[in-house]
């Protein structure tokens, strides 16, 4: 093949302006609107933040003490004194609980929804109930618990777990399925080309690669369960001592943050303060430690 | 454009010398048989009427165009497509004389004897070594765990690159590495035939190098059918190759055919097909 056109003059030899200048006024005036623009959307999403934990912090620090810790509640709240032990124990012992109950149940409902159900009828069903009830207000999940345990047995601990599980459970569900949905295909098919299982993929490469994702779904709804208030007046009463046991009466530190909060002694502001702190530092310590449990199952991806 | 026959000749030298000494090719026993298979997703047909004999220790390549189906028989080899919902297998296939879509056969045994490779490197988010012992764990195959993965790392020629990491994850290995160390990952648990879909397709041309050479390597132990894009792979690496096309029936549906099933030798140089020649000459439509 004969080339008929000349071919083109090479283009001059000159060094193209590289630098900022090179761009016209408008693109850098917009550049620098929308900088500006998204540090200023920073720093107010962080200032609520910030301020939330700076009074915490101050407020709640100046009244924790071993004693605020492990005191029995006083029966009259203005009064000086006394502690909030009993709602720790509340606390911890019925999200414990209804950690247990759920986060199992939860992961299980997900890897049917993901792995077994996928689009069929039954996995689409549940898979809008359980949108369904994300929605639903906590106190009608405690009115839920109420008329069905409380109702035929006494408030109790049990009853706030049961409460807080209902809660739980669908958060856990819809966002422990979005993790296994992230798990690639491609895993899947070369497990079973090696000639494992359904269960064993599951077990052994579903789970570790989706399991850190399941895990701050299940941390963000122990602090959602954590933090439940109506709903435990409602199902678990109240009780100015320590009850380790799930039958009988309980409280819970949000409870106690709202009974101290709305009584006019500077005594039961402290103590509201006090217990926000020590609520604050246990949802903490759980992530904290979720983290640690996820991080120990989890697959690396890179090292 | 250079003459095809000049182009042609290129690599047609590299199999012939390639075929294993003394293995008379025609002689080497049928290890699989596939025979008149149609694989259909729901009501649609992807590839209709198959037959392809696969023979021990050699290389069976399967080429042609996007969406003649050549994948999917491929997967039809190990019940890989029973994972996807609608697909249906008309036909027989068989291994050893057994169909491997008989009602009493259990996949997961099948797929234990026939592994496969992926088009896409897909190591498990695990450490190289879990990657590779993964196989032998799950299949509770007995003896030394360190030996053996020792052994698929070797094999897989990828030993000596990892042998100073093997707890670093699979992940944090190169392309090409991986994709080797997804071979090793399969042949650890000794399987009969290999199965590869488009191996090389994601890999630079060294790495893919590495990869057919180490086919060529695999074979002497296993039974290898590879998919491929790349015809010069095909006629460089195999002993036999099936080319497939895509057919558009009357209600402009397409479906994959197989066109010829040949020695790679011949298929290359002299096919029965006009078709094939169309193909394999750059002059396919």
């Amino acid at each position: 093949m004969t080339s008929l056109a000349e071919p083109a003059a090479p283009r001059e030899a000159v060094a193209p302006e590289l630098g900022r200048r090179a761009l016209s006024g408008r693109r850098r005036v917009t550049d620098l609107v929308a900088t500006v623009l998204i540090w200023i959307a920073v720093v107010i999403a962080v200032i609520p933040i910030a301020l939330v934990m700076y009074y915490v912090i101050v407020k709640g620090g100046r009244v924790i003490s071993w004693e605020f810790l492990t005191a029995r509640i006083p029966r009259q709240l203005a009064n000086p004194g006394g502690g909030i032990g009993p709602a720790i124990v509340g606390t911890v012992l019925m999200t414990g609980v209804a950690s247990l109950l759920s986060i199992p149940l939860g992961v299980l409902g997900a890897i049917y929804l993901n792995e077994y159900g996928k689009q069929g009828t039954l996995a689409r069903t549940i898979r809008l109930m359980a949108d369904v009830m994300t929605g639903v207000p906590s106190i009608v999940m405690g009115l839920f618990i109420y008329a069905a345990v409380v109702l035929s047995t006494e408030q109790s601990g049990l009853a706030g777990a049961l409460a807080l599980a209902c809660l739980m459970l669908p958060v856990i569900i819809r966002s422990s399925e979005e993790m296994f949905k992230l798990v690639p295909d491609e895993l899947r098919q070369a497990s079973l080309a090696l000639g494992a299982r359904k269960w064993r993929t599951i077990l052994t490469v579903v789970l570790p690669a989706a399991i850190s994702g399941i895990a701050s779904g299940a941390l963000l709804a122990i602090a959602r369960a954590a933090g439940e208030t109506a709903s435990i007046v409602l199902v678990v009463g109240l009780t100015q001592r320590v009850n380790w046991h799930l039958s009988g009466s309980n409280t819970a530190l949000p409870v106690q943050i709202y009974r101290n909060a709305t009584e006019p002694f500077q005594a039961a502001t402290d103590r509201a303060w006090g217990a926000a702190l020590t609520l604050v530092v246990i949802v903490m310590i759980t992530t904290l430690i979720g983290r640690l449990i996820a991080s120990r199952f989890a697959t690396k991806e890179r090292e | 454009m250079p003459s095809t026959d000049q182009r042609l000749n290129v690599h047609i030298n590299a199999p012939a010398e390639r075929v294993p000494s003394g293995a008379d090719a025609s002689a080497s026993r049928k290890i699989m048989d596939l025979e008149d298979v149609s694989v259909y997703y729901g009501n649609y047909e992807a590839v209709r009427g198959a037959t392809i004999p696969i023979r021990q220790n050699q290389i069976t390549a399967m080429i042609g165009p996007s969406g003649c189906g050549k994948s999917t028989i491929l997967r039809s080899m190990n019940r890989m497509n029973d994972l996807i919902p609608g697909a249906r297998v008309a036909g027989t296939v068989t291994y050893h004389g057994q169909d491997i879509y008989a009602r009493d056969v259990d996949p997961i045994q099948v797929r234990r004897n026939i592994g496969m490779v992926f088009q896409k490197p897909n190591p498990f988010p695990k450490s190289i070594y879990d990657n590779v012992a993964y196989g032998l764990r799950i299949n509770k195959v007995k003896g030394n765990l360190d030996d053996m993965v020792e052994e698929a790392l070797t094999d897989a020629a990828l030993w000596d690159e990892v042998k100073n990491k093997l707890k670093t994850s699979g992940m944090s290995l190169s392309g090409g590495q991986q994709q080797r160390l997804c071979i090793a990952r399969t042949v650890a648990v000794k399987p009969d035939v290999i199965l590869m879909d488009e191996p090389c397709s994601a890999l630079d041309p060294i790495a893919t190098s590495k990869i057919e050479d180490l086919m060529y390597e695999l074979a002497k132990t296993y039974t290898i059918v590879i998919v491929t894009h790349n015809m010069q792979q095909a006629a460089r690496v195999s002993n036999y190759t099936a080319f497939f096309t895509a057919e558009v029936d009357s209600n402009q549906v397409r479906h994959g055919r197989l066109v010829e099933f040949n020695a790679t030798s011949r298929l290359f140089t002299n096919p029965d097909d006009k078709r094939t020649e169309d193909y394999i000459t750059g002059r396919f439509g």
